[in-house]
């Protein structure tokens, strides 16, 4: 029986020839992502224990992104400490303000995902990094420590569900839409424990920015990573973006891998996808909840604040005003940057927009775009629980950037079809 | 006596644990006011030391935010018991060495307000308001092992102490 790709990176990272799943290893991380809301308890832990070492200094990635720049006193406090250990253990890639960003969108613009890799982060969404055939998964401050200060962790080799995107993307469809619908199907447990692999031609037809919003959500169904495979597209992508080390191992799946089960979606006949609050499952067509009436527009976050899901609410929005308050967050400084010399800001600013500076911020309730009691956000991040951005009787919808920019202009939930 | 506080729900997620807008702060006794805060606002002045939390399954989806074990822990929950629990937050538990429960049938046997006594060990929970007992399978043995050591760092730092005196 042959290999999944998440099983061969995972052989390989625990030097191994063959795992299974359900197999107990103990792998090698090649990057620790670091954040400011979970890292700084992982170093006092470390602190406390007397480990406070780490085992490269070279591959640990730090940036703060939740609450930056600080919001409050506390925040400002967790930056503190971060940044001092930061400087302790004189950690090569850490990004300040003004070079910080949203954690993932920095990490493969800056050049340090690499196909083959194992790479592990204190933020659920650190599965993103598959997108680029690695293995990349979230896990919490005490996992963090641990790989902060060995560069190793435990893992449950977890069993493969392959998810097979057929057809090709109608306008007005993206990947956000196409991932909703993969959720709305199997649910928010429905990959408890799994990889997710995705294949097929619609997912060869998007670029690396439209893969990155489908393993960045593979979380929302309960996955332990989600993984793509490696081809000219992450090729052209890593070429202009890798710095340092350029070399990288690519694994694929084997033909007769074993998968836990096959899922096959037809994208062709997909519609723009709206998750209706509270769960990332209730996602539903455009035209079943179109006309309801929204008070704020949010386009941003890890899941859809690269540049070209700024392009694709700046085409919506050009020439239009906005009916209700509407807040753009690029993800990076590259991005922002990126934004204002193509002229983005001018739409926005024109279209009544307000432009944030690079943060999680307002996706998980922070800051820059809290919602009051009982006020609802059409949004293009990743979660809509109860509560996730502000006020707990508040409603979260969840969409691609361009139902959002259309949303935004009309102040109720609209098809960006008629914008196109 | 533990009490069990029953959520007769499936995903109670990470953001109804511990709501994002406290995550300024790692301090477990700030947490701890804040536990169940967006699910159940009564429930950090209803909740006594040793306490029981029983919900349906994927508890603990959502963000991989450790504070939201913190909470729990701070706030005086013992255990909690649930069908299921999600990924992150199962490894978050074992890792800070706090025991959790998989019950995957049989939990509509314990009711809200239910005194429950637990033996780990044996992998018995006895519902003495019921008048019965609940089997559990106990938690894998690499897991018990990390708990045992009080945690995964505890666990590590004694690994590293050995090898240190090994070597000397």
């Amino acid at each position: 029986m042959g290999m999944t790709i998440t099983e061969k990176i995972l052989a390989k990272a625990a030097g191994k020839k063959k795992v299974t799943p359900g197999e107990l290893i103990d792998a090698k991380i090649d990057i620790v992502m670091c954040v400011d809301v979970t890292t700084p308890p992982a170093i006092s832990m470390l602190v406390e224990k007397g480990m406070d070492k780490v085992f490269d200094r070279e591959k640990i990635v730090v940036t703060p992104d939740h609450f930056q720049p600080a919001k409050d006193i506390k925040s400002a406090e967790l930056h503190k400490r971060l940044d001092e250990w930061a400087k302790r253990h004189r950690i090569k890639h850490y990004y300040k303000i003004g070079r910080a960003g949203v954690c993932h969108a920095l990490l493969p613009e800056q050049g340090h995902i690499r196909p083959g890799e194992v790479i592990i982060g204190p933020d659920s969404h650190t599965c993103t990094y598959g997108a680029f055939a690695a293995f990349s998964t979230g896990v919490g401050s005490t996992d963090t420590a641990a790989a902060i200060a060995t560069g190793q962790l435990w893992f449950k080799v977890p069993a493969s569900i392959k998810f097979v995107l057929k057809g090709s993307l109608p306008k007005g469809v993206y990947s956000k839409d196409v991932i909703l619908a993969v959720i709305a199907r199997i649910g928010v447990d429905g990959a408890l424990y799994k990889a997710m692999e995705f294949t097929g031609p619609a997912l060869t037809e998007m670029s690396m920015e439209a893969r990155m919003t489908i393993t960045n959500m593979a979380i929302e169904a309960g996955a332990k990573n989600g993984i793509i495979g490696f081809d000219e597209t992450t090729k052209k992508y890593l070429d202009g973006h890798l710095r340092g080390k350029k070399n990288y191992t690519v694994y694929e799946s084997d033909k007769d891998a074993e998968y836990k089960q096959v899922v096959e979606i037809d994208c062709s006949k997909l519609e723009p996808m709206v998750a209706l609050p509270h769960l990332p499952s209730n996602g539903v067509p455009i035209g079943k909840c179109a006309g309801k009436a929204m008070d704020q527009a949010y386009i941003g976050s890890c899941t859809n604040g690269r540049i070209e899901d700024l392009r694709i609410a700046a085409k919506i929005f050009k020439g239009k005003k906005v009916a209700i308050r509407t807040i753009v967050v690029p993800a990076t400084p590259v991005i922002w940057k990126q934004a204002m010399d193509e002229g983005l800001f001018d739409i926005f600013y024109d279209a009544g927009c307000v432009i944030a500076a690079p943060t999680c911020g307002a996706c998980l309730g922070g800051f820059m775009g809290v919602l009051a009691e009982g006020e609802k956000c059409i949004s293009t991040t990743n979660r809509n629980f109860v509560g996730r951005m502000g006020h707990p009787k508040s409603e979260v919808y969840l969409a691609s950037p361009a139902t959002a920019a259309a949303s935004a202009i009309e102040g109720k939930l609209a098809d960006p079809r008629k914008y196109m | 006596m533990a009490k069990a506080h029953v959520y007769n729900r499936d995903h109670i997620n990470t953001d109804e644990i511990i709501p994002a807008r406290y995550l300024n702060t790692d301090d477990e006794v700030e947490l701890a006011k804040h536990c169940l805060e967006d699910l159940d606002p009564g429930f950090v002045n209803k909740v006594k030391k040793g306490d029981i939390i029983v919900a349906g399954e994927d508890f603990g989806c959502g963000s991989s935010r450790e504070h939201a074990i913190w909470a729990i822990r701070a706030a005086g929950v013992q255990t909690v018991i649930a069908k299921s629990f999600a990924r992150i937050f199962y490894r978050n538990a074992i890792n800070n060495g706090f025991y959790i429960i998989e019950l995957p049938k049989q939990i509509e046997k314990i009711n809200d307000g239910d005194e429950l006594k637990i033996d780990y060990k044996a992998g018995l929970i006895k519902n003495k308001t019921a008048g019965i007992d609940i089997k559990f399978n106990p938690l894998p043995r690499f897991a018990l092992e990390i708990i045992e050591a009080g945690g995964l760092l505890n666990k590590l730092a004694k690994k590293s102490a050995k090898h240190i005196c090994g070597r000397s």
